[in-house]
């Protein structure tokens, strides 16, 4: 493979006076999966929109396959779409919508079936093709939505909130089988959610995007474990982040004093956006932190405190503990093993974390 | 979603739009226009003298004639908008709270349907029914409820009325019934919930938010009939004639265009000036409880 | 409760109440238009076939409500597009100024169109000033229909098409236009029956060849033409009520065919 399959370069995207893209620099290999995630109105739609062709950029260039879309109209472009309203074809059978693309091609109408009958097996709609299309369930029509893009081998496929629209147990079982076809097939997909469980679920990289901007490109283990900015770590599950201090740098990493934690020695790779000496912010997971029982010996750092609130959630509980020395509570999750006990509100308890978990912020904002 | 050709969207919607706001401009705003420059002008004979003239108007507000018809207009016109929108809020009512959702469009229809059938032919029946020998006084005599036929029901003011509430039904029915449809069913229940009785939840939710479809059905009841010609004329008589017959006296058989502009700008002005208050006033005194 | 049901009924009474005397008088053997009836007779019916007068102001009508169907069903397509798919500056107004003539006197668009055509132009009057008329009051009929067609149309159903290579042209020929074209069935039955029954316009707009209402207009004056009236009026309501079932039919299948549920009538 010779470079990205895509290639965003400074694209720059306004309404008027709006700016709804200020920036955007993405290369995407042939065959990834990538989400573009982030909150609504953080220019993620329109950044696939740009990609499809539905958009025009006000300034930067996009390049698929090397070759510049400036002026090339969205029916000449090698990517397909699967829309958040699936926009599937009312007025025709399941089959005509999967062949819709193919009405231009020179296939026979033979083999143009078995195309179609191919394209639907592989979706799980097999024998469906004489079906209205204005009577299927949703999960079907995204489905059919899904077979009548793939059927046109895109170099792309861009998927926008396709699966918003499903109730939970479908949204889930959706997810893997787009994750399986996506293998099966090869292609390069980019799916654009809200959904950050959705995206940790089902991508090789993720694009997490705020205000136009792409706030942090990784795979998702790294976005989890290493998230570059507060905001990103606020939006990708639940991090407690306590103010800090930077007091001594070395190469080997940093010295930090938490409020609450106090001391810590932290990797550079466990401050990616860098640290200088001064203030900042720690972020620690829930889940690496534990809530130690009458009597449990461990060897990790421990530290005192009361608990605020329990939230139980059958096989988790989450506790809201409020560490002596400080005012705000940190959250911490415990599986609910046999012969645990969950702790009431208002017990005292002896809280401990693991302090290679803990990520440091160089930032000022809160 | 401006998204096939590199044209911005405003130059798109505008061509899009183009076609029929040519027409409406050519055959509407510039006639318009045409009528009030007219106004201004005289005519002798067949000859218009293009000079600018207020004698129109003085003419026609003067004639205690041309001013009893402009009121007699904008009377009838007023009383029959009451008592339509008075007789088509109830059916509204009745259709959005007390039909089952899948026959709704099925009395819609039963609605409407009269009003799709010969205008000219509707009115000339009101004239057999209302008449001296007609249905309605051999109905009555016949039962014995009456002695002898009762002579106020046709050609005056009554009906006109009776005739226009029965063509402008529809026109008075659905933005009414529209209006109800979109109240948020809950809305009704939060009031009784809050300890309103059926009757205040009515006045105090129900009726404040279809003010809008009222005050729609008012203006577009009010206006055609100020300016309707076929009614007055079939079963009016001449205590029921109205402004728009004249208006054609003088255009097809006086041809006295001028004149018969000035009375049309007066009769669009005089609608103009009703419709401003009744959208200003009733949209304030349902506005006002708040 | 109850009392509203019986009020509702009464109302359908009062506003049936005209129509349903129409077939009486059609098919009464007597020359007045009054009780007691005489008598059953389908001579009125037969006169209808002996009047050449009222067959040539059907056909002009019939041409007239053809013509003026087309034109605003044309030009109403495009209001109902430029109001679903772009914003421009002055949308509101521009939109609200095309449908003004739903809320004008037609005397007044008569009279101004007859200024317009005999004082400015010199026109001869013609069938084609009728047209003329007809077209721009059935405009916003025809708009108010084609409105919520157009709105029911989901905007990606065409950027799909778009998408899966299709042209702009074939967009509209393959996607939107099957989706709309139950709206634009029932705004052409619609403008075609508002225009075959308008009268003041027609009136004041035609020359010497009358359509169907001048026509009836001319005859309500003479008692003995009335009951040929009364054949011709049975006629119409009966063709109006077919043609208008079939509009609501087309009506409900474009909502279907779009997956909207059912909200109402035309309007």
């Amino acid at each position: 493979m010779t470079g990205p399959i895509i290639k965003l370069d400074g694209v720059h995207k306004s309404y008027g006076e709006v700016d709804v893209l200020k920036g955007i620099d993405l290369d995407i290999a042939e065959g990834e999966f990538l989400t573009l995630l982030g909150p609504s109105g953080c220019g993620k739609t329109t950044l696939l929109r740009i990609i499809a062709g539905f958009e025009e950029v006000t300034d930067g260039v996009c390049l698929i396959s090397g070759r510049d879309m400036a002026g090339v109209p969205a029916n000449k472009r090698p990517t397909n779409m699967v829309f958040q309203s699936y926009a599937v074809f009312p007025h025709l059978t399941v089959a005509q919508n999967v062949a819709f693309g193919l009405r231009r091609s020179k296939l026979g109408k033979a083999e143009k079936a078995a195309k179609v009958e191919e394209a639907l097996g592989m979706v799980g709609l097999g024998g469906y093709g004489a079906r209205a299309a204005h009577a299927l369930s949703g999960g079907q029509r995204q489905r059919v939505a899904l077979a009548r893009a793939l059927i046109l081998e895109p170099t792309v496929l861009l998927l926008d909130e396709p699966l918003s629209a499903l109730d939970r147990k479908l949204r889930e079982q959706m997810q893997s089988e787009l994750r399986r076809l996506q293998r099966q097939v090869g292609i390069t997909f980019i799916l654009v959610t809200h959904d950050q469980e959705e995206a940790l679920i089902m991508s090789d990289r993720i694009a997490v995007m705020f205000g136009g901007r792409i706030a942090q490109l990784a795979p998702p283990q790294e976005l989890y474990r290493r998230p570059r900015t507060l905001d990103v770590a606020r939006f990708i599950g639940v991090m407690n982040v306590l103010p800090g201090e930077v007091k001594e740098k070395g190469p080997a990493g940093i010295e930090v004093r938490v409020d609450g934690l106090g001391r810590a020695r932290i990797e550079p790779e466990q401050a990616p956006s860098g640290a200088r000496i001064g203030t900042g912010w720690a972020g620690i997971r829930p889940e690496t932190m534990s809530v130690l029982f009458a009597g449990e010996q461990t060897d990790r750092s421990v530290a005192e405190g009361e608990v605020a609130e329990v939230t139980y959630y059958g096989d988790m509980t989450y506790y809201d503990v409020i560490l002596d020395g400080t005012d705000r509570p940190l959250t911490i999750s415990m599986k609910n093993l046999i012969g645990r006990e969950v702790l009431e509100r208002g017990a005292r308890t002896r809280v401990s974390w693991d302090a290679r978990s803990i990520v440091w912020f160089g930032e000022e904002a809160v | 979603m401006a998204f096939w050709q590199s044209r911005s969207e405003t130059t798109k919607g505008y061509a899009t739009v183009a076609p029929p706001l040519l027409y409406a401009f050519f055959l509407l705003a510039v006639p318009l226009g045409a009528v009030l420059v007219l106004s201004f002008w005289s005519q002798e004979f067949q000859t218009i003298d293009r000079t600018f003239t207020l004698a129109n108007y003085r003419e026609a507000l003067s004639d205690p004639l041309y001013r009893l018809l402009l009121w007699r207009s904008v009377k009838i016109a007023g009383a029959t908008t009451i008592v339509t929108v008075l007789l088509a809020f109830p059916i509204a009512y009745f259709v959005s709270f007390h039909v089952p959702p899948h026959k709704k469009s099925l009395w819609i229809f039963l609605i409407t349907i009269p009003f799709w059938t010969s205008y000219l032919i509707r009115v000339f029946l009101w004239k057999v029914i209302l008449g001296y020998g007609g249905v309605l006084n051999s109905a009555l005599m016949g039962l014995g409820v009456i002695d002898e036929p009762m002579t106020f029901l046709l050609y005056n003011a009554n009906s006109v009325v009776i005739t226009l509430a029965h063509a402008f039904a529809p026109f008075a029915i659905l933005p009414i019934f529209v209006s109800l449809e979109k109240i948020d069913r809950s809305l009704l229940e939060a009031s009784r919930d809050l300890g309103e009785s059926t009757a205040m939840t009515f006045l105090r939710v129900t009726l404040p938010l279809a003010a809008p479809g009222v005050i729609a059905a008012i203006l577009i009841v009010f206006i055609p009939t100020v300016g309707d010609y076929v009614t007055p004329r079939l079963v009016g008589g001449p205590d029921g004639t109205m402004i728009a017959n004249m208006i054609q006296v003088q255009f097809l058989q006086l041809s006295n265009a001028p004149l018969g502009s000035a009375l049309a700008v007066l009769a669009m002005l005089t609608v103009t000036v009703v419709a401003l208050i009744v959208s200003l006033g009733i949209g304030r005194l349902v506005r006002a409880p708040k | 409760m109850r009392g509203l049901k019986l009020y509702a009924i009464g109302y359908l009474i009062f506003l049936y109440a005209p129509i349903a005397l129409l077939p009486l008088f059609a098919f009464n053997d007597g020359t007045v238009i009054a009780f007691p009836l005489q008598g059953f007779t389908w001579k009125w019916f037969a006169g209808l076939a002996t009047t050449p007068a009222l067959h040539d102001a059907v056909i002009n009508s019939l041409l007239i409500a053809v013509t003026s169907a087309i034109l605003a069903t044309l030009l109403g397509i495009c209001a109902a597009r430029a109001n679903a798919r772009y914003r421009f500056p002055f949308k509101t107004g521009i939109l609200g100024f095309i449908m003004v003539p739903l809320v004008l006197p037609e005397i007044i668009v008569g009279v101004s169109l007859l200024v317009v055509i005999a004082n400015i132009f010199s026109m001869r009057l013609s069938l084609w000033t009728v047209v003329l008329g007809h077209t721009l009051i059935c405009m916003p009929f025809a708009i108010a229909i084609l409105n919520s067609a157009f709105d029911n149309l989901d905007a990606s159903l065409e950027e799909a098409a778009v998408d899966l290579g299709e042209t702009p042209w074939n967009t509209f020929r393959l996607v939107t236009l099957p989706l709309v074209m139950p709206g634009i069935v029932s705004s052409l039955l619609i403008s075609f029956t508002i225009s075959l029954d308008e009268f003041i316009i027609a009136f004041f707009l035609t020359g010497a060849e009358p359509t169907m209402p001048v026509y009836i207009w001319a005859q309500l004056r003479f008692p003995q033409s009335l009951p040929i009236i009364m054949a011709l009026g049975t006629i119409l309501v009966a063709l109006s009520i077919v043609l208008l079932t079939v509009a609501e039919i087309f009506r409900r299948r474009g909502l279907a065919r779009a997956g909207v549920r059912d909200t109402g009538g035309f309007l």
